[in-house]
């Protein structure tokens, strides 16, 4: 199934636009995609017309040139012969819209329309679905533009039955300046489904992560999905809901009643190294994490902090997360001790937490961050950084992020406040190192690295 | 790995959607995995001639279509060590519902592991392991791979126990053979991939794992309702 049209189209038209009513889901799409993206946006509604100085056409067949993507948002019933005509026109592909299918008891008309999609070799997202946000390509969202807040373009693919949970985590992406390459939202998947996604996006260079939000597989997808999983290369992080929901039937045997539906879910992600989050928060925590370092780790973390009650919380945070926080040795502690400026070389502990003071500079925790990237007894390094210490300046975070760049052991970063402190932020962001907003959250990103199984 | 003879006690056993231990120990029996000796007796008389044979002491359990889980009627008898006891115990449980027989089997040792299959609308042929016994239930400490699993699987499912000390040895006590284990498991999710399309589940509870084999000491095969 070849997807590239859904994502890249160079035009696209809208089926289904009002001409009376500008709020209607297909003119928002129109005039969003004919104002801001990147591709020729045509509008289609059998009656023909003007729509804001722009030509309506009366039928897909009367669009000069090809079409590569069409997106349908007329009635429900209407759908099957729209979707022939699209077909017959030798468009590439489609973005169904329109409610009123399987999530309506209308299963039959939903069979229909993925038959004709089939014999016409025609990949299509949907029905039931907000459709695709592909920066700079478009974006089928029929939410005006000034409702949403968008994600910078980056890195992380984002797949989702509702479409409603992916906005919210669009605007999560934002506000921790997570870039998304793109959002999908399947609806029923009728056609395309998360495994198809998967294996277009492990193909995608503009994406290195992919994250899920699953309500259900059919029968026999889990195994499909886990399949092409563990045939990507890029990690892949998954949410899942309905964990609740089990069958009612008598159970007889121990073994059915001990591998529930979420049991058995859960089970097989890791498995597969797929990464599972329990909510939206780990969800983009693990994908900043994961789109900075895609590798894998065992878990032998460093922390190095300016405050040794900041160390002790996250030092715990690693024990109650299976991460293990090694003590260095004699030998490595004289070591670092003697490349940290003089004045705390007494008063700072260098076991691991390593633990620099309030007195600590800037010079200091590269230099000790250096060291450690070179250790091989530790994986990861987490770095509480308190900028409220005199000694620390903006800097420091593009100077570790440097460290990361040339020594590509993965770093993780802790600090406190966004607003106050964004110049060090994006130091470290604009060079893959993730930044979190808690010490617990800084050791959320480390177990994903460990969750993540690279194959 | 399915030879005729097992197709067959599947088949036969359609009409109960259950496959009884002593057909589904042979049914595992057939497929190289260790099952007790021992055999089923429909009389006193063959009882304690099949016991001569093992060597006692010996375990007694009763047979029936009606009985799933016999031990919540009394219907396992450990360590009966001669002849009147074994008697006693088939007069007693041949007054259960359905009776067909007696199995009896030598008595075995280790620690008791619940191997087991499930297979699942999700995700197909699913493999379970863990600590078993009649409260395996309660305690829930098992792993769940998608099958194939491999022995790579097999020791991360251990590892995953929270009784993963069983597995090691603990206070003195020598460790189950894990090689056996290992074999088994493989063995069995290849198995369970074969017949897949004919079951609902599957429990091998206990086997018992002692430092020189690992035996599956009850089995019952759930067949898929059709």
């Amino acid at each position: 199934m070849d997807l590239l049209k859904l994502f890249q189209p160079k035009t696209m038209a809208v089926i289904g636009v009002s001409l009376t009513n500008e709020s209607h889901p297909a003119n928002v799409i129109f005039n969003k995609n004919n104002l801001r993206q990147q591709v020729r946006v045509v509008a289609v509604n059998n009656r023909g017309g003007e729509l804001r100085g722009e030509k309506v056409y009366e039928s897909i067949s009367h669009v000069p040139g090809q079409v590569d993507l069409v997106v349908i948002a007329t009635k429900a019933h209407l759908v099957p012969d729209v979707l022939s005509e699209c077909v017959q026109a030798g468009a590439g592909a489609g973005i169904i819209i329109s409610g009123g299918f399987a999530e309506t008891g209308r299963k039959d008309l939903q069979d229909r329309v993925r038959a004709i999609a089939t014999e016409g070799g025609f990949p299509f997202v949907g029905p039931n679905c907000l459709g695709i946000y592909s920066p700079p390509y478009l974006d089928t969202f029929f939410i005006p533009s000034e409702r949403i807040v968008r994600p910078e373009q980056g890195k992380v693919a984002l797949v989702s039955q509702s479409g409603g949970v992916l906005v919210d985590h669009m605007v999560k992406c934002a506000a921790e300046g997570v870039g998304v390459s793109a959002a999908v939202s399947i609806g029923n998947k009728a056609m395309v489904r998360e495994t198809d996604l998967i294996r277009y996006f492990s193909e995608d260079p503009g994406t290195s992560v992919i994250t899920f939000y699953v309500e259900g597989f059919d029968e026999n997808e889990g195994r499909q999905f886990v399949t092409a999983a563990g045939e990507c290369p890029k990690p892949i992080i998954i949410m899942k809901t309905g964990k609740t929901l089990e069958g009612t039937k008598a159970v007889k045997s121990h073994t059915a009643s001990m591998a529930g539906d979420y049991a058995v879910f859960s089970s097989v992600m890791s498995q597969y190294g797929i990464v599972e989050a329990t909510d939206e928060f780990e969800l983009i925590s693990f994908a900043e994490a994961l789109s900075c370092y895609p590798g894998s780790i065992e878990g032998r973390v460093a922390v190095v902090t300016g405050s040794g009650g900041h160390g002790a919380l996250c030092v715990d945070a690693c024990a109650a997360h299976g991460l293990t926080v090694p003590g260095l040795d004699e030998t490595a502690q004289g070591e670092l001790r003697g490349q940290v400026s003089p004045v705390i070389q007494d008063i700072a502990s260098f076991r691991n937490p390593i633990d620099l003071t309030g007195s600590s500079v800037d010079d200091d925790f590269a230099a000790v961050l250096r060291y450690l990237s070179r250790r091989q007894d530790i994986d990861c390094i987490i770095a509480l950084l308190l900028p409220y210490l005199p000694g620390i300046s903006t800097d420091l975070g593009a100077r570790i992020g440097m460290i990361y760049q040339q020594e590509k052991k993965p770093i993780i970063a802790y600090v406190p406040h966004v607003e106050k402190y964004w110049m060090l932020i994006e130091g470290f962001m604009l060079n893959d190192v993730p930044v979190a907003h808690s010490v617990e959250d800084a050791v959320h990103m480390a177990e994903a690295l460990k969750r993540h199984r690279s194959w | 790995m399915v030879t005729r003879e097992m197709q067959d006690i599947l088949a036969d056993a359609r009409e109960h959607g259950w496959v009884m231990e002593p057909q589904a120990k042979r049914f595992f029996g057939l497929a190289g995995i260790d099952v007790p000796r021992g055999g089923l007796a429909r009389t006193p008389e063959e009882a304690s001639q099949i016991a001569r044979v093992t060597g006692y002491p010996v375990v007694a359990k009763v047979v029936s279509p009606a009985v799933i889980h016999k031990s919540d009627i009394g219907g396992v008898v450990t360590g009966l060590a001669n002849r009147e006891g074994l008697e006693e115990a088939f007069s007693r449980l041949s007054e259960t519902d359905g009776f067909e027989g007696l199995l009896v089997e030598e008595q075995l040792e280790g620690i008791e592991v619940i191997i087991g299959a499930k297979i699942d609308r999700q995700f197909g042929p699913v493999i379970l392991m863990g600590l078993g016994g009649t409260m395996a239930e309660i305690y829930g400490d098992v792993a769940l791979r998608m099958a194939p699993i491999t022995e790579r699987d097999v020791s991360s499912m251990v590892g995953g126990l929270k009784g993963k000390v069983l597995f090691t040895g603990y206070r003195g006590s020598r460790p189950p053979d894990m090689a056996a284990l290992t074999t088994l498991v493989t063995t069995f999710s290849i198995i369970i991939e074969e017949i897949g399309d004919r079951i609902d589940s599957v429990d091998l509870n206990p086997v018992l794992c002692s430092w020189k084999r690992c035996t599956v000491a009850d089995a019952r095969i759930m067949l898929k309702r059709s």
